[in-house]
């Protein structure tokens, strides 16, 4: 019978299946598709010339939260494109018939922060959006990715993509993690070992020990990270931690639907004998915390040790040494210790109330170094209201720091929050590309205890020595 | 949106011998607040065309005017990152209607295919023959023949073989996009709907 096992990625894609297109992709069928205002504006353009209705709005949800700003969110946004592009979004979801959350909506907030929290994403759904991070839902058993702007025009017009069924891969961690090590740390950790392409063609399942003691913020954060591997998208089997979590949410089914979905759910695992196209091994005891040293994720370093030599690395040498020029950073160098300026706490990947509890375990009773300026960026708005109730705000007032209002803020700089030219900034976002954060900045991705250590020290330092 | 039918390209190619050219590069973010199609071009690969005070940066290949053509070509891992369709507009709008790689990005080369830009994956062997035959002679011109899939450096005649899939190929070579594809199953689409859980 083991012929017939088949992969948790398996069961969910061929459920999605319309019709399979000879030497061709599948016609794909979505689940749930969020929208922002970025990414949508040109295909509502092209269903308006086409004359085309949305299919089915109510399976589409639109928030605000690329280009917003993260101070005075009450007053009109000052950016005239930016509220352009806002504007465009209110006004198609209205048109259409689309729920959505804009600024000051007490649900708004960053796109992949808002769906989990309101029970939006559940297992086994199909999900995308026009943002690359949509990845982050798999962490719920979804098939979740990103995709282009014609693609949403296609969602919105058909419920459907065009996909051809991507590889499958697995990484297996086990283990238990250390000290100090967090589940940024792991999703680093891999992409440093894999490289920022090693899982282009494939879709990824996360397994093993470490993944399984993880908390659903955890498991959101290291599928969020797939897309920096090159992966198409990662996913974890659903189980009880994810069953607590959705338990009661707003959008979660209720009373029997809520067991007739539980006991569906529980089907959702890779039987055993059931194949990869590739499978990889890691343990965690070799997994400290993480920090990177170049301008693509996967040029990353465990933070106690010295930045590659050239030779080492498996990217060209010629892209390599630009990098670093870029950082300005030499071979062989000692990470701890350097100078950082800017220092962000947020986005999709580390924006959630746990990040916040981390960052706040360290800067508790210490106090913001002098060099930093720091961004703490909620990723939504229920995100910030915990934080108040939970009395963190007031660990990091004490400490010095500033709450921001939810959005996307310097994950990608789209709004007024960008690092200087020059300037050096460890951030909890996902990409420290050149210009990422504001044209020149050099970034330093990291976990949200590697970015309050630096916070309260004012360089590179191991937050295991303040735990 | 429609674009134009795709067949056989012969032109030079401007070449960017660089890995993992990532689409923050391509358009960066702050380009990308329109809510139309139009003038990406102008900031195709912005902050490597120019200064931060809008001078021309003259070392870097768009501004150097002995490389010019419809084909771009790229090193490993070409347009990784977001999945900014906008990428792929700035390509097309610039004037460029194929990228060479050895390797794409999945992203990228869903959009690039969905706007009309045709990406070509060859060997990494192949991939520097071209970068070589360009360096020697810039006015080198390839040849990308998508009936026949090949692409060939016409000055030596060397040449392979790329895939892409019949599906796609027959919607580049009719100028077609998947909305017309799908619109035609709406009723397959409908009934498959009905019985989701979701
Ligand atoms: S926080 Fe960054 S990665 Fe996440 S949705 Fe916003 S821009 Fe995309």
């Amino acid at each position: 019978m083991s012929n017939m096992a088949s992969t948790l990625f398996d069961k969910v894609w061929d459920a999605h299946v319309v019709k399979k297109i000879e030497d061709g992709p599948d016609v794909f069928f979505i689940d749930r598709h969020f929208i922002h205002e970025v990414t949508s504006p040109v295909a509502f353009l092209g269903l308006k010339n086409r004359g085309v209705a949305v299919m089915f709005p109510n399976k589409t949800f639109a928030t605000a939260d690329h280009n917003t700003p993260t101070i005075n969110q009450h007053l009109p946004v000052q950016d005239a494109l930016s509220a352009n592009q806002l504007k465009a979004l209110e006004d198609n979801a209205a048109k259409y018939g689309i729920s959505h959350w804009g600024l000051n909506n007490p649900k708004n907030g960053i796109v992949h922060v808002v769906g989990p929290e309101n029970g939006i994403t559940q297992p086994g759904m199909t999900i995308v959006c026009g943002d690359s991070h949509t990845s982050t839902h798999g962490a719920f058993g979804a098939i979740a990715f990103g995709i282009g702007t014609s693609e949403v025009e296609m969602v919105l017009a058909s419920q459907c993509i065009m996909q051809p069924k991507p590889k499958k891969m697995r990484i297996n961690v086990t283990g238990k993690l250390g000290k100090g090590v967090l589940p940024k740390d792991v999703a680093l950790y891999i992409i440093s070992q894999i490289t920022a392409s090693g899982a282009t063609g494939y879709f990824v399942e996360y397994a093993g020990e470490v993944f399984e003691q993880m908390s659903m913020e955890g498991r959101m954060t290291v599928c969020n990270m797939s897309i920096e591997s090159g992966a198409r998208g990662g996913m974890i089997a659903p189980d009880e931690t994810t069953f607590a979590y959705l338990n009661g949410r707003e959008k979660s089914p209720k009373g029997v639907a809520w067991d007739t979905a539980v006991a569906y759910w529980k089907t959702l695992k890779t039987d055993a004998g059931a194949q990869f196209d590739l499978e990889l091994n890691f343990h965690a005891d070799n997994i400290e915390p993480q920090i990177t040293y170049g301008t693509n994720p996967g040029l990353g370093t465990g933070i106690s040790k010295n930045i590659p030599l050239a030779a080492a690395v498996k990217d060209g040498e010629a892209s390599y040494k630009k990098s670093l020029d870029y950082m300005g950073f030499a071979e062989d160098e000692k990470m701890l210790g350097k100078k950082v300026d800017y220092v962000f706490l947020g986005s999709c990947t580390n924006g959630r109330i746990e990040d916040f509890r981390q960052f706040a375990s360290i800067v508790k009773g210490r106090k913001k170094a002098d060099n930093i300026t720091a961004w703490l960026v909620p990723g939504s708005h229920i995100v910030e209201s915990q934080i108040k109730e939970e009395g963190i705000l007031d660990i990091l007032t004490e400490a010095g720091f500033l709450l921001r209002q939810p959005g996307c803020s310097a994950c990608l700089a789209m709004n007024d929050d960008k690092v200087p030219a020059g300037k050096y900034a460890v951030s909890t976002s996902n990409r420290n590309f050149e210009g990422r954060q504001g044209p020149g900045s050099r970034t330093l991705l990291a976990s949200p205890l590697v970015a309050a250590a630096a916070a309260i020290s004012g360089v590179v330092s191991d937050p295991r020595d303040f735990l | 949106m429609a674009y134009d039918k795709f067949t056989i390209l012969t032109s030079t190619a401007v070449p960017l011998p660089m890995e993992n050219v990532d689409t923050d590069q391509i358009i960066p973010a702050r380009f990308l607040k329109a809510t139309e199609r139009a003038g990406f071009g102008d900031n195709l690969f912005r902050d490597w065309r120019y200064n931060p005070d809008n001078t021309v940066k003259q070392d870097f290949v768009l501004n150097n005017n002995i490389y010019s053509g419809k084909i771009l070509v790229g090193g490993k891992n070409f347009g990784s990152g977001s999945s900014r369709e906008h990428a792929a507009w700035a390509i097309y709008d610039y004037g460029f209607r194929c990228v060479v790689s050895s390797f794409f990005a999945d992203i990228f080369k869903g959009n690039a295919l969905n706007v009309g830009i045709l990406p070509v994956q060859v060997s990494p062997e192949f991939l520097d023959k071209i970068f070589t035959a360009i360096e020697a002679n810039p006015a080198t011109e390839l040849e990308v023949n998508l009936p026949d899939q090949t692409i060939t450096i016409l000055a030596t005649g060397e040449k392979e073989s790329f895939a892409i899939n019949t599906y796609k190929k027959h919607n580049m070579t009719h100028g077609f996009d998947d909305i017309d594809y799908l619109q035609a199953m709406e009723k397959d689409i409908t009934s498959f709907a009905a019985k989701s859980l979701y």
